[in-house]
């Protein structure tokens, strides 16, 4: 069994936007997110900026019960679902609901849970800490909340690909729809790793830059870390055709490859091979391919192999591609990132609006592609692709078409 | 810390790469590169982790543009040197 499987709803929580609509404008407006972290200890941070989603309070959000259980990830995943469900127009109850499932990406999970916790039981000296702890932060427990609220009783998992969590969890959704073994599955990703913890680690690794996020950019500097989450409704074509639903875009393939080399320097190899390999299964000609999301991370080293491997894979036809990263906008959002960077696929597709690689201001001789800098630009694309390359050399690439 | 003289900074810089290296210290020049010495980009990083630490020293290094940070990482001798002046700082 082989059905085409169409995505029939989008809802995010990101840096950009408390929704699909208010994201958009934002990318189309060429906004950047990122600006001064705004958290606890903050004076003892060497890198000190990212897109937060600002302003944010749960208590706006949900109950007294809820927030003993969700930790802000989990938050996050419920809100954005909530939206592209009512899009969707879907519920789920008897044989609908056993058909039906979630699987989600999340590097870090319930990493603020952690963090405050361990701060109360090492920094503060405390001997107790709520009973909640291990539901709170763990890594499946935005899934299960999702399936909870919503009725869904098929396959359930959580996926955690470092920052290729995402594009992993929504290719693997797509394929059990396409096989058959689902007929709606809800997907995405979720990260909260903004937190004390989350951003001292990341210091470490010399990789973030203390100004802003420039991908593709002679004078890149690193990359800076986002939050969000990015919640999609997968479908059939001929179960969303039989209720009437409207169709936001068509996941048309995915490639999932393996570098099997380094655990944190990318391969131009694994890339190319994951790239040619969702065309493949997408039964896209190169040509066909309008658009691509970058994985753009804004590091010396990732923008420089992606834009050979983007040239390797296309050829001639890479001249003619539009590329960006968005990520210059909501920061790297590491296991919800492929899923808010998906929105900026379905705008090129669906409303022919490419998004920009903003804070652009210099061509590297070694990313001598069209990164759309600055501004957005009209187009009309029919097929994209939307990279994704993790740590650990684990790479997923989607490939869609316009509905 | 207040006393520290290069002999003994640039013995300890030897130490921590070579450490990084896996080889032995004697065979660590203030001409070698570190790249001669068999330590790639991620390793480098994590010897100035050890260089920070083992001098209580906050070494301005981004991964991203190495040459465009405020610390000469060209040679083993460029690098006693910065932790010198790092550590000169410091007092």
């Amino acid at each position: 069994m082989s059905r085409r499987v169409v995505i029939t709803g989008a809802g995010t929580v990101n840096a950009l936007g408390r929704d699909v609509p208010s994201t958009l404008a934002a990318m189309r407006a060429g906004r950047c997110g990122i600006d001064t972290l705004q958290m606890r200890d903050a004076d003892r941070l060497a890198i000190r900026i990212g897109a937060q989603v600002g302003g944010y309070d749960e208590a706006d959000h949900f109950n007294r019960q809820e927030i003993a259980l969700f930790d802000r990830y989990t938050q996050f995943a419920i809100l954005a679902a909530r939206e592209a469900l009512e899009q969707a127009g879907l519920t789920f109850a008897g044989e609908a609901a056993a058909r039906a499932g979630v699987i989600l990406g999340t590097s870090g999970g319930g990493l603020t849970t952690q963090d405050d916790n361990y701060r109360a039981v090492y920094e503060e000296g405390k001997n107790r800490v709520h009973p909640f702890v291990v539901p709170r932060l763990m890594n499946n427990a935005a899934a299960a909340h999702l399936s909870m609220e919503w009725n869904l009783k098929g396959p359930s998992f959580t996926v955690a690909t470092a920052c290729a969590s995402s594009n992993h969890a929504i290719g693997q959704a797509f394929q059990f729809v396409r096989a058959g073994l689902s007929d709606v599955m809800i997907t995405g990703g979720s990260e909260a790793m903004l937190c004390f913890g989350g951003v001292k680690a990341w210091e470490g690794l010399r990789v973030m830059s203390g100004d802003t996020c420039r991908p593709f950019c002679a004078t890149r500097s690193g990359m800076v870390q986002g939050e969000g989450a990015g919640i999609f409704v997968l479908e059939s074509l001929d179960h969303a055709r039989a209720r009437g639903a409207e169709i936001l875009a068509e996941v048309a393939g995915v490639g999932m490859t393996s570098d099997a080399a380094d655990i944190v320097m990318p391969s131009r190899e694994g890339a190319e091979r994951a790239m040619e390999s969702a065309l493949r299964d997408a039964r896209l000609a190169p040509e066909e391919v309008g658009y691509i999301n970058a994985h753009g991370t804004g590091t010396a080293a990732n923008d420089k192999i992606e834009s050979a491997a983007i040239a390797h894979v296309f050829g001639r036809h890479a001249d003619a591609l539009a590329i960006s990263s968005t990520k210059s906008m909501h920061g790297h959002c590491i296991g919800a990132t492929g899923a808010i960077e998906l929105l900026a696929c379905i705008m090129a597709l669906r409303d022919g609006v490419i998004a920009p690689t903003v804070n652009w201001r210099e061509r590297d001789p070694e990313c001598a592609l069209d990164v759309v800098p600055n501004e957005a630009r009209e187009a009309r694309v029919t097929a994209c692709l939307s990279n994704a390359f993790a740590f650990g050399g684990m790479n997923a690439v989607l490939a869609l078409r316009a509905a | 810390m207040t006393d520290l003289k290069t002999d003994e900074i640039r013995a300890r810089v030897h130490e921590i790469l070579a450490e990084q290296a896996m080889i032995d210290p004697a065979s660590v020049t203030d001409e070698s590169t570190p790249q001669e010495l068999g330590i790639d980009s991620m390793g480098l990083v994590e010897a100035i982790f050890a260089i920070e630490e083992g001098f209580d020293i906050t070494v301005p290094f981004n991964a991203n543009a190495p040459e465009q940070s405020d610390f000469d990482i060209s040679t083993v001798g460029a690098i006693v040197h910065a932790v010198e002046r790092l550590v000169a700082a410091q007092k």
